[in-house]
């Protein structure tokens, strides 16, 4: 291929060089083009829950890069993953975002497919020549050649090889456990809705603001500043408080950021960054009478041992490379999609934890709004920011940037993976680039290098 | 029964199109000024939203949330407001829904064409626009707003004006 050969692998080193990243890495278009392939058309994508395809027939509209597929349940039980294409004249097959069928049908000849994909009929069939076959699986809605599904986090691959989804997925499938384990019936459900939230620029901009202990104090300085002056005596139903809550902790002093928080990386670009709200100030406060009678569920259910153990577990955004990034703690998921060089749409949903309170679902839908939400009092402030990223990119100035905060103190983690002196280290970025550089050059070698 | 707190439809159209100049002026406080003392103001994230309780909402503020968001406006680190945006709304089609049962609160129904410009980027959004209002001596209060963009569901940039 024509961009291949402008990005040798060799080239594509020399872009990648400790602690600095080329500008054109989120400036060149055939840079984009190249991610497309050999990133989200190798690894493991997030394409959806399967309690959004509970029963046979039950679809779902994704993505993986640009590609809308469909992830569907077949009568058998089994999930697949089709791409949203009809084998005669190539329209969308199915056209609304999820929904339940026993059939697809094309909209323009008539063709009818499985919920597998296959062939199920054709209009006029003894009108097309003799190399026509209805049972050739190329003659079908294609197939995603890989799918598979961790505890009900369904992830697909483009790559009929690679390694598996557990395999991909390492210790950061232990965020995944912390998620569901939190519900005491061992079982959570996608509901309350979805953000669909966009902006003007480069994917990999959005994880690598996530883990980012750096970035509240200045970015979010305006909504920092105007919670610390809300009067708690005004009317709240709630929803307030928790909005409150999580702006003021923002503004924490970078004592604490440096010290109290933490910064994990593991293999294959993945990483997770501590909690920073300590229990007075928690989202799901300790003191919070909400959060008692989910305690008071959990324990009845997995016993006040077991209970303990899950609620110790404190972790903010984990980032799933390259495009997963989820809070297990306040069961918030976000699917990151390209859409172009300098345009990416993010999806964001919450779950519910089954057997707790309806009243903890409603605080997970107030933080929700608070961190996802279009309207968000400090999303919208982090969204400006890509932006401007963007624009300032194509300014033409300094031509490596720098992702070398703590690279020097950084340390040897667990599971194959580094962790940060200080919880502002930029060394989960590194990781997603040692990871990035892996897919780019087809060399799984880098992905061994991450966790050196 | 009639007299002092009865709304008519020109009363309730004239007040709303006061709403839209305050907010279409940056006036945000006067805006603010406005509303109840304990009252709730809704952008839902889908069409016919029955809660905002057990469903994300674009904007969902009781009064104390409302207050740190308009307290953000007038922020100069409001980075998503540099520059400013500007904007037109117009205000039409008003009804009255009748009263709220068993309370004061008028139910008005009202439809938004908003603009918003900024940074040589011009945004158009249209909605219903539902208003509790109730009388506060000769003045109008609202208890709570709804607004209902027609794109509530489709893929949007960050909203950091108000509607």
């Amino acid at each position: 291929m024509e961009s291949a050969g402008l990005y040798s692998a060799e080239r594509l080193r020399d872009l990648v060089r400790p602690g600095r990243v080329h500008r054109s890495l989120y400036t060149d278009p055939k840079v984009f083009d190249l991610e497309m392939e050999r990133i989200f058309g190798a690894a493991w994508i997030y394409v959806g829950h399967e309690s959004q395809i509970r029963s046979p027939g039950d679809y779902l509209a994704t993505r993986i890069g640009q590609k809308p597929l469909l992830l569907v349940r077949h009568a058998d039980g089994q999930i697949h993953l089709l791409h949203n294409q009809c084998a005669h004249r190539g329209a969308m097959v199915v056209a609304t975002d999820c929904g339940h069928a026993s059939e697809f049908r094309c909209c323009y000849h008539g063709w009818t497919y499985h919920t597998d994909g296959r062939l199920k009929s054709v209009p006029l069939q003894n009108g097309y020549p003799g190399h026509f076959d209805p049972t050739d699986r190329g003659t079908a809605m294609v197939r995603v050649p890989r799918v598979a599904s961790y505890r009900g986090f369904v992830f697909g691959s483009l790559a009929a090889d690679g390694p598996s989804l557990e395999d991909f997925l390492g210790y950061a499938a232990t965020s995944l456990d912390d998620m569901i384990d939190r519900a005491p019936d061992g079982e959570i459900e996608i509901a309350g809705g979805v953000f669909k939230h966009g902006y003007d620029g480069n994917w990999k901009l959005y994880l690598e603001n996530l883990c980012d202990a750096a970035h509240p104090i200045f970015v979010h300085q305006s909504s920092i500043e105007a919670a610390k002056a809300q009067s708690d005596q005004v009317a709240s139903d709630g929803s307030g408080e928790v909005a409150l809550r999580q702006m003021r902790q923002n503004g924490a002093p970078y004592s604490f950021w440096e010290s109290q928080v933490g910064i994990w990386t593991y293999p294959n670009g993945h990483s997770y960054l501590g909690d920073y709200h300590d229990d007075s100030k928690l989202v799901a406060a300790l003191n919070d009478p909400v959060f008692r009678d989910y305690i008071a569920a959990l324990e009845a259910k997995q016993g006040p041992k077991r209970a303990k153990e899950i609620l110790e577990v404190r972790r903010w955004n984990t980032n799933v490379y390259p495009s997963l990034s989820f809070m297990s703690q306040f069961q918030q998921l976000r699917v990151v999609h390209p859409v172009s060089l300098n345009r990416t749409v993010v999806h964001t949903y919450s779950f519910r934890l089954k057997g707790a309170p309806e009243r903890m679902f409603e605080q997970t839908i107030s933080f929700a709004n608070i961190v996802n939400g279009n309207g968000s009092l400090v999303l919208t402030d982090d969204l400006e920011t890509y932006g401007r990223i963007a624009t300032g990119l194509s300014s033409g100035g300094a031509e490596w940037l720098e992702i070398g905060r703590g690279f020097a103190t950084d340390l040897p983690g667990d599971h194959g993976g580094r962790k940060g002196k200080n919880s502002t280290s930029e060394v989960y970025i590194r990781n997603m680039f040692d990871a990035w550089l892996a897919y780019m050059t087809r060399e799984p070698r880098h992905l061994a290098a991450a966790a050196q | 029964m009639h007299g002092a707190d009865e709304v008519s439809a020109a009363d309730a159209e004239a007040f709303l199109v006061h709403e839209a100049r305050l907010l279409d002026e940056s006036r945000f406080e006067d805006w603010l000024g406005l509303f109840t003392a304990d009252c709730w103001y809704w952008v839902p994230s889908q069409p016919d939203q029955a809660s905002p309780r057990d469903t994300v909402s674009l904007i969902y503020d009781d009064r104390r949330l409302l207050e740190t968001r308009v307290r953000r406006l007038g922020n100069m680190h409001l980075h998503a407001q540099q520059p400013r945006s500007r904007t037109s709304r117009i205000v039409t089609n008003v009804t009255l829904e009748g009263r709220e049962a068993g309370g004061p609160i008028q139910r008005i129904r009202s439809k938004l064409l908003l603009v918003e410009f900024r940074r040589d980027q011009q945004r158009t959004f249209a909605a219903t626009s539902w208003h509790g209002l109730v009388r506060d001596g000769g003045a109008f209060r609202i208890a709570w707003k709804r607004v209902d963009l027609v794109n509530c569901d489709g893929e949007l940039d960050g909203l950091v004006i108000l509607f």
